[in-house]
């Protein structure tokens, strides 16, 4: 027996239906307890079709999945080298056009039009009201996660705890909170940014100074806990946060500068401008963070830390720079939030939003600023488009199986993400040549 | 110019360095001999931040260096360039002495120049990165990075390890340049014989202390190192 599966084939074509048996099981019906096997009768009993081609049993099609599965896979392996140099052949024309100064500044412009016109495109108001609450602020959520897991190369999974600090020093300035505003003055929402910001701020100061020692996994689940702790606070210091019902007072921004009174009121399209001037601002400052002082000590303490020290680089004081930049954009993003939805719960604010974050910035490209933006309107407009029309069959809880898989997909044929950064390609292409330690990364070989 | 007074290094409850004690004076090649675990490694991470002292004094250049943290050797002077050479694998060649000119103000090109002077196979690969240099090269690099920070002495760590005999007869040529162009060298070897011909003077140690010293000359006739280090058997 273990000389068959010894056999790369075999283990790929058993891997495959596996996986699909898994699948099907957890798209299945739901068993419940008077039919404990329901999930396993109904692969058997129930119907299901080749899209709308002809109807057959559930097992069937999925068989079949796994079937193709199994073949693309293999193609990729024989095949893959051919296909890669292809592509990669062809897309080098349209990718050295970009390197072109003009090129690249047109595309952008083009970009920046789109953005501006895209709510006189999209008129259904589920879209414009997703555009800004799912796709422009968990842009700028991604962004800011990109500082911190991408140039700075650390592992944060409480980064909810910022965006929750951001939203409640909304609520708090604005005078929606049982706790009293600060001076008992009702501010306005545009004075909670740089307070938000510079909350958000302190407190990635104040977690990162004496946790940024750690590495990996240790500061990891440092900042999981610290996640948990800001939601349990916000849900049972009921006398300051308003406990578990949270809030639903907080006003909308609103501008009254001279003769020019404005406020942003139920209809999404003023938050979507307002949303995209920040993302484009916090767009230019990473750009330039990027390729600066700053950026480069970054590389060089994801790269090596010992080796970052003898070259003179403080690790720690730029980690905690980093960790303070990405917590300040998610402090601004729950201004947003909580401006835009007048309300917030403690629910809201749980661990799986971090790892939602996690995988924009992970499916896009670590540490690529286009690849993240991309990942994030990409990932959103999808989990978006299956609530707003879900295919036969697909339940809300489902999305997370769906992301999942995706990842998996992801992991195995674009491991870098979508758009990978230059530094990241040269990752995988040392991997392709069997070359560097990423080799052992990519394929859990160990030399 | 630099000064170590009976430091003493330990790791929990394992002495590493038992109070040891020397010095390197402006213009030498000083070399640090001594097999595995005698505590050389330690001596360069202690003279580099890496690992405070316990007890004992670290002067360089008349300053109290002892508590100093690892960062900040650079900006006082000191170069390190550490075992195993821990280049940046994914950063190019040139992206490497970049970054060693990190706590530098003002331009470097000039010192840029100067690496791919001293170390030409470097120009030929200045945009590759770094990871896909061969050992050589990639000491070579970890040298050129350290010399980017102007050190006026220069910390290596075993720059031999893991080399071919011809590739270590050129380092070893390149670090009697560096002498020679002003900075001072403190050189970590188990290579003996090929450190003690290129140093002025050595230092043995042996289960973390220092056991002698003297002009380099004097310890390759030196009986006891000729035994041990060298290889030779004692003859009576």
């Amino acid at each position: 027996m273990k000389r068959v599966f010894a056999n790369a084939h075999v283990k790929r074509l058993f891997s495959a239906i596996a996986a699909m048996a898994v699948l099907e099981l957890m798209t299945g019906p739901p068993g419940s307890a008077l039919s404990p096997t329901a999930g396993f009768t109904g692969s058997f009993g129930e119907a299901s079709s080749f899209f709308g081609l002809f109807r057959t049993q559930r097992w069937v099609v999925f068989l079949f999945i796994a079937l193709v599965m199994f073949a693309i896979w293999t193609t990729w392996l024989t095949w893959g080298e051919q296909v890669r140099t292809a592509t990669s052949k062809a897309m080098s024309v349209p990718r050295a056009a970009t390197h072109t100064r003009p090129v690249r500044w047109g595309m952008v412009l083009v970009l920046l039009v789109v953005a501006l016109l895209l709510p006189r495109l999209i008129t259904d108001p589920f879209w414009q009201a997703a555009m800004v609450e799912q796709i422009a602020v968990y842009v700028l959520l991604a962004l800011g996660l990109n500082v911190v897991v991408g140039f700075a190369g650390l592992l944060d999974l409480g980064f909810v705890a910022f965006y929750a600090i951001g939203a409640y020093t909304t609520a708090w300035v604005t005078g929606a909170l049982p706790t009293a505003a600060p001076f008992g003055i009702h501010f306005n929402n545009f004075y909670a940014i740089p307070i938000a910001i510079a909350l958000a701020m302190g407190a990635g100061i104040i977690l990162g100074a004496p946790t940024l020692r750690l590495r990996g996994d240790y500061l990891a689940i440092v900042t999981l806990g610290f996640g948990e702790i800001i939601t349990i606070f916000a849900n049972n210091l009921y006398g300051i946060t308003g406990g578990s019902q949270g809030t639903n007072t907080i006003p909308h921004f609103s501008l009254h500068v001279g003769p020019i009174k404005y406020l942003w009121g139920l209809t999404p399209v003023p938050y979507y401008y307002l949303t995209i001037v920040f993302v484009i601002l916090f767009l230019i400052g990473f750009k330039l963070l990027e390729h600066s002082r700053v950026g480069r000590a970054w590389t060089a303490i994801r790269e090596d830390e010992v080796a970052a020290e003898s070259v003179g680089i403080n690790p720690l004081k730029y980690k905690v720079m980093a960790f303070a930049i990405g917590a300040s954009t998610a402090g601004f993003a729950g201004v947003v939030t909580a401006s835009q939805s007048n309300t917030i719960f403690p629910s809201s604010f749980t661990l799986q939003f971090s790892i939602n974050i996690l995988v924009l910035v992970i499916f896009g490209g670590m540490g690529s600023i286009t690849g993240v933006v991309l990942g994030a309107i990409v990932i959103q407009t999808g989990s978006m488009f299956l609530l707003h029309s879900p295919p036969a069959g697909y339940q809300p809880q489902d999305l997370y199986i769906y992301l999942g898989a995706l990842l998996v997909v992801m992991m195995i044929f674009r491991p870098a993400g979508l758009v990978p950064s230059r530094r990241r390609h040269r990752e995988i292409g040392l991997a392709e040549k069997g070359e560097g330690h990423m080799n052992e990364v990519l394929t859990g070989d160990t030399p | 110019m630099l000064e170590v007074h009976d430091a003493v290094v330990r790791y929990g409850a394992i002495t590493a360095l038992h109070g040891i004690s020397f010095e390197v004076n402006q213009g030498e090649i000083v070399t640090l001999l001594g097999a595995n675990g005698a505590g050389k490694t330690t001596t360069l991470r202690m003279l580099s931040g890496l690992h405070a002292p316990q007890s004992g004094r670290i002067m360089f250049e008349g300053q109290d260096v002892t508590t100093t943290k690892a960062h900040m050797f650079t900006t006082l002077g000191i170069g390190h360039v550490p075992e195993g050479r821990r280049i940046f694998p994914q950063m190019t060649v040139e992206e490497n002495l970049e970054i060693g000119a990190f706590r530098r103000r003002g331009s470097y090109t000039e010192d840029m120049e100067r690496m791919y002077e001293t170390f030409p196979i470097l120009k030929e690969r200045r945009k590759q990165i770094g990871g896909n240099l061969s050992g050589g090269e990639q000491q070579m690099l970890a040298i050129g990075r350290a010399l980017m920070g102007q050190p006026r002495l220069l910390l290596l760590d075993e720059p031999s390890m893991g080399l071919a005999p011809m590739i270590v007869d050129t380092i070893f040529r390149i670090i009697g340049e560096i002498r020679d162009s002003g900075t001072t060298v403190l050189v970590v070897e188990q290579n003996a014989a090929q450190a003690l011909r290129l140093a002025d003077r050595g230092y043995v140690m042996e289960n973390g202390k220092i056991v002698f010293g003297d002009t380099a000359s004097n310890l390759l006739t030196d009986a006891r190192v000729r035994a041990v280090y060298l290889g030779e058997s004692v003859e009576s």
